[in-house]
């Protein structure tokens, strides 16, 4: 962690640690009077309570409501074993060939300086801002009966819309510009020097990125993971329209939850889903110490940027 | 002149090349041939189709509802914000941890989840029934789930310009004889319209595309609570892919729409403020 100390630099005068510039002492006309204050916190309280907490907290009440014995039962029953195997299939897939994609596409942009570079990021944002469902129907236009390369993937027997090939696709899409987007702003902050300084010693292409560039941004691309991950194994409406929902051999966990829960088998989709809360959980957790730890890497990654 | 500029560093050819056709493959060759099978269709097939009274129910449903959630989330995303960044309190931490819920819960747990709670036998929704009022299986339902994806967006885009402003403008506002609600709405205020507006438009961007948690408490009546993404997947489901197809590029116009007026925004920002 930084030092706390307050440093006398010469030509500046006394330097302030960045952490203790932003929280400043706040006198009384700079900040709000104790009642409104109170009712303020009071009412980003009740706010986050109701509309986040409490979705949060019934899905384990639901989840447990009939036992533990009808928890466990409900999670080892074949169709929900076949639909977690799966959403692991899909992410073992996704997040290694995002993760490849992201580092390509970091080295290539934040390393070097070349025209259309801010239209690229743009490009790889684009799925950002494209609806999961629409995602899901670029997709079946492509590889579905009807689409593009439909009659030859038929010629050949190959199946991709309503099978295993066609989730992985449309995951990759969903999911396509977390790794990039968390460590592209990072390396660009990093600059270059390092790698020169390494290059010129003697080290090779590979090796520099291996142990220069790799260490410097492991947080990053670790909390870059993380996100991917995260939404590669609960993505629901892009899977949800090239999967054909066929149970045990296309429904991934968040189908599988949909499924159970249109059966009225609520305890049994809480369940499930609750495997899923618990990932969005350790996915928060990791983040915030993360941040807490490696703040200042991660901020200057994801704010103003 | 070459195309990058002079650099000692390998691997520049190779990494972008596999990063433009990654994403030539994966993003922009489907993209592109959706705008290309509506084109086929003509501007008055276009018409036609988002025309069709069910297909402008869906549509009227899908941006009234983001409009509104991203209007309600706008509000509560400031003050809390403004919490999260100003004050100290037990529990600050953790309630900023709980923010990115939605970015991290999947939305077919959090569909679920609303719909149980909201239902008339439901811990909000049983209360509300006694009042006489339904939230769940209605437009209702699909405004509470919208306001439940939206509201990180706010809160993530403002509180960090927040935790930067100077606070030397605030004290010279209030030397000048400012009350603190005149420094507040007339100082402070106007430095968070951008990102106010950049969180706002980030929020209906998504909620207008959102369908995982919409569907399940929406009660997706057509006319009345079927929102757009869904009318896709059923007209998927009748194999009527000229239809689910100009949806979707009406869907797609608009989010290409939003994301320049979100770069409009912050050039503009730029120029007047001097930050994003």
């Amino acid at each position: 962690m930084s030092e706390t100390s307050i440093e006398w630099v010469p030509e500046a005068g006394f330097v302030v640690p960045q952490k203790q510039r932003v929280r400043r002492i706040r006198t009384a006309v700079t900040t709000e009077g104790p009642v409104l204050r109170a009712s303020l916190i009071g009412i980003a309280i009740t706010f986050l309570a109701l509309f986040l907490l409490l979705p949060l907290i019934v899905v384990f009440y639901e989840a447990f409501n009939h036992g533990l014995g009808a928890y466990f039962s409900a999670l080892t029953e074949p169709d929900t074993r076949a639909a977690i195997g799966l959403t692991l299939l899909v992410s073992a897939f996704v997040v290694p060939l995002n993760v490849v994609f992201g580092l390509a596409a970091a080295w290539a942009i934040a390393k070097f300086q070349f025209p259309g570079k801010s239209f690229l990021i743009t490009l790889i944002d684009l799925p950002f801002s494209v609806s999961p469902v629409v995602a899901g129907l670029i997709y079946v236009l492509m590889f579905g009966s009807n689409g593009l390369l439909g009659e030859w993937l038929q010629a050949h027997d190959i199946k991709v819309i309503f099978a295993v090939p066609g989730v992985v696709l449309a995951t990759i899409f969903v999911t396509f510009p977390f790794v990039a987007r968390e460590i592209i702003p990072l390396m660009e902050t990093q600059g270059t020097v390092e790698e020169e300084a390494a290059l010129t010693l003697g080290a090779s292409g590979f090796s520099t990125f291996l142990r220069i560039t790799l260490p410097n941004i492991k947080w990053a691309l670790l909390y870059g993971v993380l996100l991917c991950n995260a939404r590669a194994m609960g993505e629901f409406g892009a899977v949800s329209v090239v999967s054909g929902h066929i149970r045990g051999l296309t429904d991934t966990m968040p189908l599988h939850i949909e499924i159970l829960y249109n059966e009225y088998n609520i305890t049994a989709a809480f369940s499930v889903a609750s495997v899923l809360a618990l990932l969005a959980l350790v996915t928060l957790v990791a983040k915030t110490v993360l941040e807490g730890v490696w703040g200042e890497e991660l901020a200057g990654g994801s704010r103003r940027h | 002149m070459s195309f990058r500029r002079p650099s000692i560093l390998p691997g520049f050819g190779l990494t972008l090349g596999y990063t433009l056709v990654y994403l030539t493959a994966i993003v922009l060759l489907p993209v592109a041939l959706l705008i290309l099978r509506s084109s086929s269709l003509g501007l008055d097939g276009l018409w036609a189709i988002a025309t069709e009274p069910r297909v402008l129910a869906a549509l009227r449903i899908s941006f009234g509802m983001s409009l509104a959630a991203a209007g309600i989330n706008v509000v509560f995303g400031a003050i809390i914000a403004w919490v999260l960044a100003r004050y100290e309190f037990p529990g600050r931490r953790l309630l900023d941890a709980v923010v990115d819920l939605p970015f991290a819960l999947p939305t077919a747990v959090a569909g679920i989840a609303l719909a149980s709670l909201y239902a008339p036998s439901g811990w909000i929704g049983g209360p509300l029934s006694t009042l006489g009022w339904r939230i769940a299986y209605t437009p209702l339902g699909i405004g509470v789930a919208l306001i439940f994806i939206g509201l990180p967006f706010i809160v993530r885009t403002v509180q960090p310009v927040i935790e930067e402003l100077d606070a030397d403008v605030e004290e010279a506002s209030a030397t000048l004889g400012a009350t603190r609600a005149q420094t507040l709405l007339r100082v402070i205020l106007p430095s968070l319209v951008p990102a106010l507006l950049t969180g706002f438009a980030l929020a209906f961007a998504r909620g207008v595309g959102e369908y995982g948690s919409v569907i399940f408490l929406a009660g997706n009546l057509p006319y009345v609570s079927e929102i757009a993404p869904l009318l896709i997947v059923v007209k998927l489901e009748q194999f009527d892919y000229a239809s689910a197809t100009a949806i979707a590029t009406l869907m797609l116009i608009v989010s290409f729409f939003i994301l320049l007026v979100i770069n409009l925004i912050q050039s503009w920002s730029r120029r007047r403020f001097g930050y994003v």
